[in-house]
């Protein structure tokens, strides 16, 4: 194929400058809450972000990046024609990139899967016609766009009510809290470990038995739970304490629940977002090597690549986001920014799984959003979230304006 | 700083600056007693000097309640009704604009109070702060109601408070009318305008009291579904 490795090198470059965006802001964003909560320390974040986020894009990764590259338009109609898919994809990288650039730094709030999806719709459509859309996938994802932050606002809402009910509004908080603190713990064990191991299994191929996934599933459950105990059994041993030093104490616990939280929110956010990215790279280094959009083994790779913008957007520039974001968030204490991100992480992993790409920022903004209803934070912006969902509607014809524009260019220069 | 818009959704807390708001209120009501201690002792410049503490105290009130006013736009999404809280704020501020009066208006007319009345009065003073101390402690627990997410023993534990306050006001009614019996008694032994201005001042001092049951009223309001 003509000009096969260049489309494969600027694929790489575009990709690697919009992982490199989810590293810078996105990601920040995503661990605003376990930092707003001071959950966890700078360091702890950074090293939380790593980790999780790699192991959430190579683990949970495929299905959403599968979905990019081939589960939107329909790739078979473009056999005998791969050129012009290859034009889509780069159009498709090239405007997600230059979107997600031009508003970070507006600072608009914009959500790479609306700028991606929105893209490849539009290219889709008007370039291949639109009998290329495959209709169906569309109509779920923008069904759970709506849907995501609804579940996670519902499930936020029922968690903090279930925490007010249980442990905040009770006449002796903290023993109703050693109480029940054991059992939210086992919940972010349960989800964190069908998570991670889970998918663990299911990437590597690997065949177990249900017993033996259960007792996988289960040891996970108590490492978790057994790191989470020796975090808080400095607040076991207080007992009759004045009731305001009491929540204090309270306050601690969930910090610690946060920190195994945001572990589960950003593997979320890896699954997810950085699927997003890495899928028309894949796209276009599949049609290149093999003229089809069906290769399996180099998605590894690619995603590896898409970590690396990750990490050094995380070091280069959200390091400083993530600093400052523990001062500038004072009104979520860690009991609400437990509830609120253990709902959204589970929404997006739920939804990654069946390899439905949401936003997982605007999950999140869902689930505070949740916690606000039942009287958990002081004071939020509704200008403010009603720009972010605002932004979204937006996104998606000027991604797919843009996107449409780079194709007809690239078209046009390279016949 | 680097702000993302997810940062910016969190808007400022208007609970903390309205405990603070309160507890500078009150600091400014309590100064009214070392203020008529010195008014019964006739020290003038000392008097002076407390008067312009309140005054001090009651601009920086003042300022409080500007700031958080500027800081509560319509499109913030509260725990609690948003007027509620402008409500409690401006009765809050009622508070310390009596206390400055008060002082003013005795610093003004440099006025002695009758030694038939000076005890009954500083007793009745003394009461009426407490109604203003009682309405702080109340107001005190709002970060904690907060915390509870505004639900189970918390609003117990304030709802007494608040119940505490118009038993100190009813107290402090009584009082006002022993008081306005002994200056009805002596009203012909006193030049008449003096009169007039010391039932003024009892008037206004009883309505420091009334303000503190309203800032309980205001918080219940607050708190009801």
């Amino acid at each position: 194929m003509d000009h096969g490795i260049i489309f494969i090198i600027s694929a790489c470059c575009i990709g690697l400058w919009m992982t490199w965006g989810i590293g810078a802001n996105d990601l920040a964003n995503i661990m605003s809450t376990a930092m707003g909560s001071k959950a966890v320390s700078v360091k702890q974040a950074m090293i939380i972000a790593i980790i999780f986020e790699a192991a959430g894009a190579f683990l949970g990764g495929n299905e959403v990046s599968d979905t990019i590259r081939s589960g939107i338009i329909d790739v078979s109609q473009f056999a005998d024609k791969p050129q012009l898919l290859i034009y889509g994809m780069l159009s498709v990288l090239l405007a997600g990139a230059l979107w997600m650039t031009v508003t970070s730094y507006l600072g608009m709030p914009v959500s790479i899967t609306n700028a991606i999806v929105g893209a490849l719709v539009g290219v889709g459509a008007i370039m291949l016609g639109l009998h290329a859309i495959h209709w169906q996938t569309v109509g779920y994802i923008a069904i759970s766009w709506i849907s995501s932050p609804t579940i996670a606002g519902v499930t936020a809402y029922l968690l903090f009510i279930s925490i007010r009910r249980w442990i905040l509004g009770v006449d002796n908080p903290l023993t109703a809290a050693k109480r029940y603190v054991p059992i939210y713990l086992f919940l972010v064990g349960i989800v964190l470990a069908m998570m991670t191991t889970l998918k663990a299994v299911h990437h590597f191929h690997l065949i177990l038995g249900v017993i033996k996934t259960a007792a996988i599933l289960a040891g996970t459950v108590v490492v978790v739970m057994i790191v989470g105990f020796i975090a808080m059994r400095h607040v076991f041993s207080k007992v009759h304490l004045r009731r305001h030093t009491q929540f204090v104490y309270i306050e601690g616990m969930f910090s610690v629940l946060m920190a195994f939280t945001a572990c589960a929110m950003v593997f979320a956010h890896g699954s997810n977002d950085v699927a997003i990215a890495v899928g028309p790279v894949a796209g276009v280094i599949s049609l290149v090597e093999a003229g089809s959009a069906h290769h399996d083994g180099m998605l590894n790779g690619i995603m590896l690549f898409g970590c690396l913008g990750v990490v050094l957007g995380l070091f280069m520039y959200g390091r400083k986001v993530i600093e400052t974001v523990g001062g500038a968030i004072t009104t979520l204490t860690p009991s609400r920014a437990f509830a609120a991100t253990l709902a959204a992480a589970s929404t997006v992993v739920v939804s990654t799984s069946t390899g439905i790409p949401v936003s997982a920022t605007q999950t999140l903004v869902g689930a505070v959003f949740g916690v606000g209803l039942a009287r958990g934070i002081d004071a939020l912006n509704l200008t403010v979230i009603r720009n972010i969902f605002m932004s979204w509607i937006i996104t998606i014809p000027a991604a797919a304006g843009i996107a449409t524009l780079f194709f007809y260019l690239l078209r046009a220069v390279l016949g | 700083m680097p702000t993302t818009p997810f940062l910016n959704m969190f808007g400022r807390s208007p609970i903390r600056p309205l405990e603070a708001h309160m507890s500078k209120v009150h600091a400014c009501v309590k100064e009214l007693g070392p203020f008529f201690e010195a008014v019964l002792l006739q020290k003038w410049s000392e008097v002076e000097l407390i008067q312009q503490d309140i005054m001090r105290l009651e601009n920086e009130a003042d300022d409080l309640k500007r700031d958080l006013r500027l800081h509560l736009p319509k499109g913030l999404f509260l725990p609690v009704s948003r007027s509620d809280l402008l409500e409690l704020l401006a009765v809050q501020d009622r508070l310390a604009n009596r206390a400055k009066d008060i002082a003013g208006v005795v610093l003004g007319r440099k006025m002695v109070l009758p030694d038939a009345v000076a005890p009954s009065f500083i007793d009745f003073l003394r009461r009426c702060i407490e109604a203003s101390k009682q309405a702080n402690t109340a107001i005190n627990e709002l970060d904690e109601l907060l915390e509870t997410g505004f639900s189970g023993s918390e609003i117990k534990v304030v709802e007494s408070m608040i119940t505490e306050i118009p038993r100190i006001e009813r107290d402090t009614d009584d009082r006002q009318i022993k008081l306005r019996h002994i200056v009805f008694d002596l009203e012909n032994s006193l030049p008449p305008v003096n009169v007039m201005f010391l039932y003024k001042i009892i008037e206004w001092t009883g309505g420091l009291a009334d303000r503190a049951r309203e800032i309980g009223d205001r918080l219940q309001i607050l708190l009801a579904k």
